[in-house]
């Protein structure tokens, strides 16, 4: 067994690269220079394969322009990408990392942030691309989750949590309003709602989004939540989950496992309503022949989530220089622009079209949002993140909850 | 045998064969020996490089306290002992029921090539045609059942597990069959069978009082293995199985996922936990074994004749042909899926075809389609050439493998997967061997090997010796006539092991999953990943590709040697 090891320890080494020193954001040319020839190790939730296609073209746009080559090492929580870089960083492993750039925010920035797992500070703001993003309008883009981003994460995208129901089947008018009013429509149509089973990213905001409107003082949730009190202030959430279970769609036995899933029975004709984080999402799906275009979208006029998704790099990646390339290529017109088309993504842009020269204004101008979108003013307030550390208590309960068979 | 002397003649040895029998018991036994060690001391708190020094059974208290763990690990037993009850005894029914019929031989190539689907590939068709939005439930909606949208019915993913049960048993039915089809030249089955007809037995029962016995004394070993299997399974598992909780061996991979040091500990010992249920479930089996051979005697010794079978016949072919069909079915709706456009409930077809799903995915497969083959390849030819030295060593020395060669040699297929692969996956990692192309063709070849041998062993050791000896009479050496004579006559057999044995690569989830690392994926855990749920398009597309590589293994391995042997008649398959 040894003798084994250290033969495929040394095969190992032999393909591993030496690293280089720490790049330099404010120097774009060295950076260009030392990306060249570097493979990006990208972990990226690989849930949707809108996504994943949208990623396989920047990987093929790095490598002609930049020659860099990019890996989207598919994840399904990127908690685990946490973990790896903490383990690494127990393990002494300070350089030459696993990984180079991470799709993140929330309570996965906060707890990389904390722990001092984090390339920065300040680099995503000496990004050449950096000068077009939206930093007035959007607050979400320095403050992640209630966390300042400290220039140690990029922005990607804007996120907003959006419902869709089929008009064929469920009449406009007798949709909800509220948390209250989709408890009420949950009882009159049986089965027919359900959310993915957290700790699915968009099952967990889902709750979220029960606790910010049923809460007694939002104001707690900006601030973090101590274990002791937590049963007490997170009680009408719980009580409105006991109360909506019953009628979930399979009596919540079981669940989606993510938004894709939620799609796929909302043209089935299992569910009436779903959601995303994304409010291009049914657009999208009509544009790839998932959705019926007849489905249309709706939010809650007290207010839904809304957030910003990031890519971060974790201080000990093997590939800086070729991660800074990636994430200033991400903050491209041309690469926004694209993600914000529903034929491919349709992710809102976090640039501001102010910004833009009027070549790049036109490329979003020219796109169409689809049939399904609702327009910016159309999508109601924007509700607050709460402090990352209700996200985590709130999965645990859930699972102790409803996660074992009833 | 009266050849002794004759085989003395040609056995002027291959000095370098004598340590093939030592290389495959190597390939087979380390990794699972070592892999099991690397598993049982973190479960005890022993594993220095992070911090655990001493013995401890705190990894046992954590994995213990787990929500829902008695649930998850009793539907893992479940799966073990009731899936392999009742392809066993469908089997059983079955060949006493139709062997030696023209139903029998049908029925037998029908379901044969169901072994070379991949486990993922069928729970997904499977799935496709039992959801209550699937294919059976469109067929008959709404004109039968007043349908116009899928009703809320608990199928797939159901807190009990029987769908789960189910895609074990529409794959393990296959296996059995053919086991059982190997061991049936080795009894006297037209004797036996006429000969209870004439003291009026019924087929089955005089199938199970007079031959039955004799072929699960062979089959036994297989049966432990689908019972290692299924209380073990994991991408079955993963589509077809419960979520809240999900069985044991879907939990322990997310625990093995969790990348977190101190889960590294807790995942240990929740592979020793699996490493029990299987136990147990084997033990069980040990006890219905009992009793089901109590219940032959017991009827037996009555004089039952059971004389009347029809009934029991017919269900048992019911049953066979129905695992066939919906798998078969199954893969078909797949296919489909994967290049329909809107699709909905209750159409019976998409509205529309359309090949952008196949456009969209094409860059994307490109790269696990290259692992998935490369990987494939190399642990085959690996495995092969490792296979086929054993087996010349073993001509040469004159002594077939003994038991413990059989033992070794089931060895990977009897320990779960899970129970030494993550034990494997730490050792390799504390080597400093990350996720490389070579350490999945290593732990490929610890699950291929096997298969590959097992194929290979029959044909190989049934070739006529006497041609070796008239090459050895016209005074050509060992090598040459291995090469030239016996190689090239058996070459047939040998491209169906290997087809056998890259069909076993593709399969592989588990160990790729952990080894790979998520850098180095193939389409069956590409197909698992994206699959649980999401895009019926894109799953249609990955378990296409899953079944399609098997069977381009199995028209190689037939058309290789039609084409070598094209002219030489003697050769042609009867």
């Amino acid at each position: 067994m040894k003798r084994l090891s250290a033969a495929l320890a040394a095969l190992a080494l032999s393909t591993t690269l030496a690293v280089a020193a720490e790049p330099d954001p404010s120097d774009w040319t060295a950076v260009l220079g030392d990306a060249r020839g570097e493979t990006v190790y990208w972990n990226a939730w690989g849930g949707s394969q809108s996504i994943n296609a949208y990623i396989d073209w920047v990987g093929g746009e790095l490598q002609e322009r930049f020659g860099v080559k990019l890996v989207h090492v598919k994840i399904d929580d990127t908690a685990n990408a946490v973990a790896t870089v903490v383990t690494e960083k127990a393990a002494g492993k300070d350089e030459d990392g696993t990984i180079d750039l991470i799709w993140i925010n929330g309570e996965n920035f906060a707890s990389m942030k904390r722990q001092g797992l984090l390339f920065g500070p300040d680099w995503a703001q000496q990004l050449p691309n950096w000068r077009y993003v939206d930093v007035e309008n959007q607050p979400t883009i320095t403050t992640d989750f209630t966390i300042p981003t400290d220039g140690m994460e990029s922005p990607w995208g804007m996120a907003k949590l959006v419902f869709f129901y089929d008009s064929a089947r469920t009449d406009a008018g007798d949709l909800p309003d509220s948390a209250d009013e989709l408890l009420a429509w949950s009882k009159d149509n049986r089965g027919r709602f359900s959310y993915p089973q957290p700790p699915d990213f968009i099952g967990s905001s889902f709750l979220k989004q029960i606790l910010s409107e049923k809460i007694a003082d939002p104001a707690k949730l900006l601030k973090p939540v101590e274990a002791d009190e937590f049963a007490e202030l997170s009680k009408p959430l719980f009580d409105y989950l006991d109360e909506l279970h019953p009628n979930l769609w399979r009596s919540a036995k079981a669940f989606p496992k993510d938004y894709p899933s939620m799609s796929q029975l909302l043209a089935d004709g299992e569910l009436d309503i779903t959601f995303a984080f994304n409010p291009a999402e049914a657009s999208s799906a009509i544009a790839n022949d998932l959705l019926p275009d007849t489905v249309r979208s709706f939010t809650f006029s007290g207010g839904t989530l809304s957030n910003t998704h990031f890519v971060a790099i974790p201080y000990n990646a093997a590939a800086k220089a070729g991660a800074l390339v990636t994430a200033n290529f991400l903050l491209s017109p041309e690469a926004q622009a694209r993600k914000q088309d529903p034929q491919i993504w349709g992710d809102p842009t976090v640039l501001a079209m102010d910004r833009l020269d009027d070549a790049d204004r036109a490329r979003f101008a020219s796109l169409d949002l689809g049939i399904a979108t609702l327009r910016p003013d159309e999508l109601g307030p924007a509700l607050p993140e709460p402090h990352p550390s209700w996200m985590s208590m709130v999965e645990e309960e859930w699972a102790r909850r409803y996660g074992v068979a009833n | 045998m009266g050849a002794p002397l004759r085989r003395r003649q040609l056995a002027a040895p291959f000095p370098v064969l004598r340590f093939a029998p030592a290389i495959a018991i190597a390939v087979l036994a380390l990794p699972v020996i070592g892999g099991l060690a690397g598993t049982f001391l973190p479960a005890f708190g022993y594993l220095p490089a992070l911090g655990g020094e001493s013995l401890s059974l705190e990894p046992f208290q954590i994995v213990l306290a787990q929500p829902g763990l008695l649930r998850s690990c009793g539907i893992a037993l479940a799966a073990g002992v009731v899936t392999a009850a009742v392809s066993t005894v469908l089997v059983a029914l079955f060949v006493g029921g139709w062997s030696q019929t023209r139903t029998f031989r049908f029925i037998q190539s029908l379901v044969s090539p169901l072994l070379a689907v991949p486990h993922a590939a069928a729970a997904f068709g499977l799935a496709f045609m039992i959801a209550p939005s699937g294919f059976l439930a469109r067929l008959v909606s709404p004109w039968a059942t007043g349908w116009d949208r899928p009703p809320d019915w608990l199928i797939v993913n159901d807190s009990l597990g029987l769908s789960l049960m189910l895609g074990l048993i529409v794959k393990e039915v296959p296996f059995l069959l053919l086991m059982t089809l190997a061991a049936l030249p080795q009894v006297r089955l037209a004797a036996s069978t006429r000969l209870s007809a004439s003291l009026g037995y019924g087929r089955v029962s005089g199938f199970l009082f007079t031959t039955w016995p004799a072929i699960y004394r062979q089959i036994r070993l297989a049966v432990f293995a689908v019972i290692a299997f299924a209380s073990s399974a994991v991408d079955v598992a993963v589509i077809l199985g419960p979520t809240t909780p999900s069985a044991l061996p879907v939990r322990l991979v997310q625990w093995m996922n969790d990348p977190e040091l101190t889960s590294r500990f807790m995942a240990s010992a929740g592979a020793v936990l699996q490493l029990g249920i299987t136990l147990a479930a084997l033990l069980v089996w040990l006890l219905l074994e009992r009793i089901g051979r109590m219940a032959v005697m017991h009827f037996c010794g009555e004089g039952r004749r059971f004389g009347t079978d029809r009934a029991i016949r017919h269900v048992a072919l019911t049953s066979v042909v129905l695992t066939a069909l919906i798998v078969f079915g199954g893969l078909a709706v797949l296919a489909l899926w994967s290049v329909s456009g809107l699709w909905q409930f209750p159409n019976v077809l998409p509205d529309t075809l359309t090949l952008r799903g196949w456009m969209r995915s094409m860059p994307q497969i490109a790269g696990p389609l290259w692992t998935t083959v490369t990987v494939g390849f190399a642990s085959t030819a690996l495995s092969a050439l490792i296979v086929i030295g054993s087996l010349a060593r073993e001509g040469q020395v004159r002594r077939a493998g003994n038991r413990w060669a059989l033992f070794f040699l089931y060895l990977p297929l009897l320990v779960p997967q899970a129970g030494f692969v993550f034990g494997l996956k730490l050792f390799l990692t504390h080597g400093g061997v990350g996720a490389t192309w070579m350490a999945l063709v290593l732990v490929h070849m610890v699950f291929v090997l096997p298969y590959v041998f097992l194929s290979l062993a029959a044909p190989w050791r049934a070739f006529d010796p006497r041609y070796e000896a008239i090459a050895a009479g016209l005074g050509k050496g060992p090598w040459a006539t291995l090469l030239a004579i016996r190689l090239p006559m058996l070459s047939r057999a040998i491209l169906v092991a290997c087809a056998v044995g890259f069909a076993v690569s593709v399969g592989q989830y588990l160990p790729t999953v952990l080894i790979g690392a998520g850098r180095l994926v193939t389409i069956t855990t590409e197909a698992v990943a994206l699959g649980s749920g999401g895009n019926r398009r894109v799953v249609g597309i990955y378990a296409f590709l899953q079944m399609l590589l098997p069977f381009l293994g199995f028209a190689f391995a037939a058309l290789v040697p039609a084409l070598l042997f094209r002219n030489r008649r003697a050769m042609k398959v009867a």
